[in-house]
């Protein structure tokens, strides 16, 4: 079994390379140019624009008011348009609606649909679309995952939880193509909600007619830049362009083909081979091997999410000791977390709230500036003042789910913690839905495996996770001081006053160190150099509209392999303006409310 | 003959519904829900989701609702795959994993009784012990062991075969099928070694040599039946070995069957999809034991089934 598995390791992946063809990385395309209006001059397009996309799971529906999980996410933004849609670096843009205004208290937000947007069976794209919609994702009858993000409209808490019919929801069509939202509470990120599918129009005639199979091949009529032409569950999703779309002239794809790579190494394999131009993810541990012979595809890139520890501070020894929990924080190395555990580029992190939104930079502690030999000597000192010694170490379990890297990561931080302070650390591996069982519960956790991704570009989303009554608050954090800064977030609206306020409550929080930061997320995935159109962004978000691909050079250019070793720098590429607008915005003022937010479906354990 | 078919039909009513009771609830002791996740559900949405599958009924109710819908033959809604029903999801994987499984069985079965006949004709030779010796290696290896060493040898080091996937090309069916197959063959060979022997050594056999037939028609004519028959009644749980094991195999070679099903739902606490599963694989098993009596009884007069009775 051992000289098995060093057969294994010791024939990985460079043997592979010699034995499979590489045509996923040969012929550099030729350099882009652009026409007067920005798009990209026909001559230097592909003649064949299709695009294969590797779409890491199935996606669990195509109905975009029960959609959950990345994989349906990505779809339903090809198939639909919401009223805002995002420009490919994540810039919130006009999407279905071509402007809108926000009145002075923030709570009435008015959109001015196109006239020219047409659904794909050629009907017009009409506020009462958008109405319906809206009401449909939050009928209870629905049963709709997402529909949280719905909660800051008006009456939408009493009619998701049955008490008021659906109609009463804050949404009315004023016009034919004029549609009004009111809402509970203001909420800065609120254009931000409307490109998730939750909020998205179905087509009213349809959904009626097919019912449960309207989201099927042949049945479903969209909105979006493209329509669903076949589904093979499991195998692939066909979209083709939707001529009716109102931007169908600026939409060079012809067709995206979406499929479900659940192995990673097995979705490389194919885009080693030409047969996909867009991976989901990449192999943990291959980066170097990647980043060697795959510098112009391999695309890292910060996301909006942290990886981190969390304590269980109902449960000895972390109850009532900030000290001993900031020992510990002290003690990781989280650069050498960072290049030897998770090894894509991951940020070392010093806080709760990952950098790339807008208008906020959290607070650094103090140790964030120290060498990590003073964090050390710093971190001793308080676990011997804690009272623990070489001879009365320090125990406890760090339990986590079977994650790709989450064992590593668990192994690593406890080597350390034993390194340098003597701590005995012991590692406990459950399923993910036992694992997050156990950490509600909070009888059974000390140290355990924590993260949070967002769904917008917010501060507060990352903030509210500590509040005393949030349902994923396992750490058992109660201050009361905490939880009244939040609801002043929640209701200040004044943006630089509420910036501060999140500063404060995060700078509470890094003191009273209920976790331990670990690392930012990236996003790591191979991408065909001749795909043109799309840019990083911290929400990982990529519509196939803006994409399109560039001809080869020259067939003689194509035989050389570039080989220029590129070194990846993974702070490069952030955007932090995703909740930005850059429409005329009348009358906007930048107000908050208490929204909920979530974690990446999917979890943060991808 | 007839009369005991059907009573022998009428008994899987029982044991299916015993699997299903017993399925249902194990599945629900296990921690977790279907609709936890790390992001958590705010409780007006949990209770609208639980409510859309019943399942703030009480237990009772719902396993008498889900009882009913299987006499109806409907699994219900996946949980996983909201746009799909669990029928739909089965008949899409079920073409799939029979496929690999049916021509395991088939090489498994062809090969088995060619090794384990050439190993009992030349008994205690070179030949025989190395024959018998490969098979015990084959039968000691998981498959997953031997799956990833296949891959290596035929799909990374020569590339005559793709290393995971599924297209319904003979190539994508290769690796898998030998796969599947590879501890079987092994145990139906020494099974057949073994019956073989003990049947060239019986009296009928003698007879049937001291009248002077060729060797050739004492092994196809009269040995080979009866040295089968252990095979035979190794050949139900043989194909049980195979489905379950193909769970394994799917996942390892990305084959989108219904043993990737199974281990997803089970993960996901997808209630129904899983259940379906169970019902599925349990009624096939059931159903193929069945047949498998019915060949043994066939091939063996000693077991005729007594009409009177």
């Amino acid at each position: 079994m051992v000289a098995l598995a060093l057969l294994l390791g010791a024939c990985g992946d460079d043997s592979r390379n010699q034995f499979t063809s590489d045509r996923g990385r040969q012929a550099p395309p030729v350099e882009l140019i652009f026409t007067q209006d920005g798009r990209p001059d026909p001559s230097v397009l592909a003649p064949d624009q299709v695009l294969h996309r590797d779409n890491g799971e199935e996606p669990q529906t195509l109905d975009p008011h029960r959609a959950e999980g990345l994989p349906s996410e990505h779809i339903l933004r090809d198939l639909f348009e919401g009223l805002t849609a995002e420009s490919p670096e994540g810039r919130i843009i006009p999407g279905a609606a071509i402007r809108w205004n926000i009145s002075r208290d923030g709570k009435t937000y008015t959109f001015y649909l196109r006239r020219d947007a047409l659904w794909s069976n050629g009907d017009p794209v009409t506020a009462e679309d958008f109405v319906y919609g809206l009401r449909r994702s939050a009928d209870p009858a629905t049963a709709s995952n997402y529909a949280k993000v719905l909660l800051p409209i008006e009456n939408a808490a009493e009619v998701l939880s049955g008490n008021l019919p659906p109609d009463e929801l804050g949404v009315i069509a004023l016009e034919e193509f004029t549609l009004q939202i009111s809402m509970r509470d203001p909420t800065p990120y609120f254009l931000a909600l409307l490109n998730h599918p939750v909020t998205f129009p179905v087509h009213r005639s349809s959904v009626l007619e097919h019912g449960p199979t309207f989201s099927r091949p042949g049945n479903l009529v969209s909105n979006g830049a493209f329509v669903l032409e076949d589904w093979v569950i499991r195998s692939r999703i066909e979209l083709v362009k939707n001529e009716n779309y109102w931007d169908a002239e600026n939409t060079i794809l012809d067709k995206v083909y979406y499929y479900p790579f659940e192995d990673q190494s097995h979705a490389l394999k194919q885009f080693r081979a030409g047969e996909l131009h867009w991976t989901s993810s990449v192999p943990n541990n291959q980066f170097k091997w990647l980043q060697k012979h795959y510098p112009d595809e391999l695309v890292i890139s910060p996301w909006l999410g942290s990886y981190y520890f969390g304590f269980n501070l109902q449960r000895e020894p972390f109850i009532e000791n900030p000290q001993l929990r900031l020992a510990l924080a002290l003690a990781l190395d989280r650069d050498l977390l960072t290049e030897k555990v998770t090894q894509f580029g991951e940020l070392p992190s010093y806080n709760l709230v990952p950098p790339g939104i807008r208008d906020y930079v959290s607070p650094l502690p103090e140790w964030a500036e120290w060498s990590q030999d003073e964090r050390n000597a710093e971190a001793l000192r308080l676990y011997t003042e804690a009272g623990y010694s070489e001879d009365n170490p320090l125990r406890f379990e760090i339990r986590y789910d079977s994650g790709q890297n989450n064992k590593k990561m668990a192994l690593a931080a406890s080597s350390l913690w034993k390194q340098v302070l003597g701590v005995q650390a012991t590692l406990v591996n459950e399923e993910l839905k036992v694992f997050l069982q156990n950490r509600e519960q909070k009888v059974l956790t000390q140290v355990f495996r924590a993260g949070w991704i967002s769904d917008y570009a917010d501060a507060y989303s990352f903030l509210n996770l500590f509040r005393t009554d949030h349902g994923r608050n396992d750490y058992g954090y109660s201050n009361a001081l905490y939880d009244s800064l939040l609801d002043e977030i929640a209701a200040e609206r004044i943006p630089s006053r509420r910036r501060r306020l999140m500063f404060e409550a995060e700078r509470m929080l890094l003191a009273e160190i209920p976790f331990v930061p670990v690392y930012t997320y990236v996003t790591k995935r191979m991408v065909n150099p001749r795909l043109k159109g799309w840019e990083s962004n911290v929400m990982d978000h990529h519509y196939s509209k803006n994409m399109f691909f560039l001809k080869a050079a020259s067939s003689e250019s194509s035989a050389v392999v570039v080989e220029e070793p590129e070194a990846i720098e993974p702070g490069s590429p952030v955007t932090g303006e995703n909740v930005a607008t850059d429409v005329p915005v009348d009358e906007q003022e930048a107000v908050i409310t208490e929204a909920d937010d979530g974690a990446m479906p999917g979890g943060p354990d991808k | 003959m007839a009369r005991h078919s059907l009573r022998r039909l009428l008994g899987l009513i029982p044991t299916l519904f015993m699997l299903i009771t017993v399925a249902f609830f194990l599945m629900r002791v296990a921690p977790g829900g279907p609709f936890d996740s790390e992001k958590v559900l705010p409780p007006e949405i949990q209770a609208n989701l639980e409510a859309r599958y019943h399942l703030d009924e009480p237990l009772l109710t719902q396993y008498f609702r889900y009882l009913g819908q299987v006499a109806t033959l409907d699994f219900g809604p996946s949980f996983q795959y909201k746009d799909w029903t669990v029928n739909e999801l089965i008949a899409q994987g079920m073409p799939v994993s029979l496929t690999v499984g049916l021509a395991a069985m088939v090489l498994a079965f062809v090969l088995g009784t060619l090794i384990g006949i050439a190993a009992a004709l030349k008994q205690n030779t070179a030949t025989d012990y190395s024959l018998m010796g490969l098979a015990m290696l084959g039968i000691s290896t998981p498959n997953f062991v031997i799956a990833p060493i296949l891959i290596l040898l035929l799909a990374v080091y020569a590339g005559w075969l793709p290393v995971g996937g599924w297209d319904w090309s003979i190539a994508s069916m290769v690796l898998p099928v030998i796969t599947l197959a590879l501890p079987v063959t092994a145990y139906i060979a020494r099974l057949t070694r073994g019956s073989m022997i003990e049947v060239l050594h019986s009296n009928f056999i003698r007879t049937a040599r001291a009248k002077g037939l060729p060797e050739s028609v004492v092994i196809r004519r009269h040995a080979l039946r009866p040295a089968l028959l252990p095979v035979i009644s190794y050949l139900g749980p043989a194909i049980a070995g195979m489905i379950s094991g193909s769970v394994v195999i799917e996942r390892i070679f990305s084959i989108p069957g219904l043993g990737s099903y199974f281990v997803q739902g089970a993960l996901n606490r997808d209630y129904t999809l899983v259940m379906g599963i169970v019902v599925f694989y349990g009624s096939l098993i059931i159903v193929l034991n069945f047949l498998v009596d019915l060949i043994y009884a066939w091939l063996n007069p000693k077991i005729r089934y007594d009409e009177n009775r």
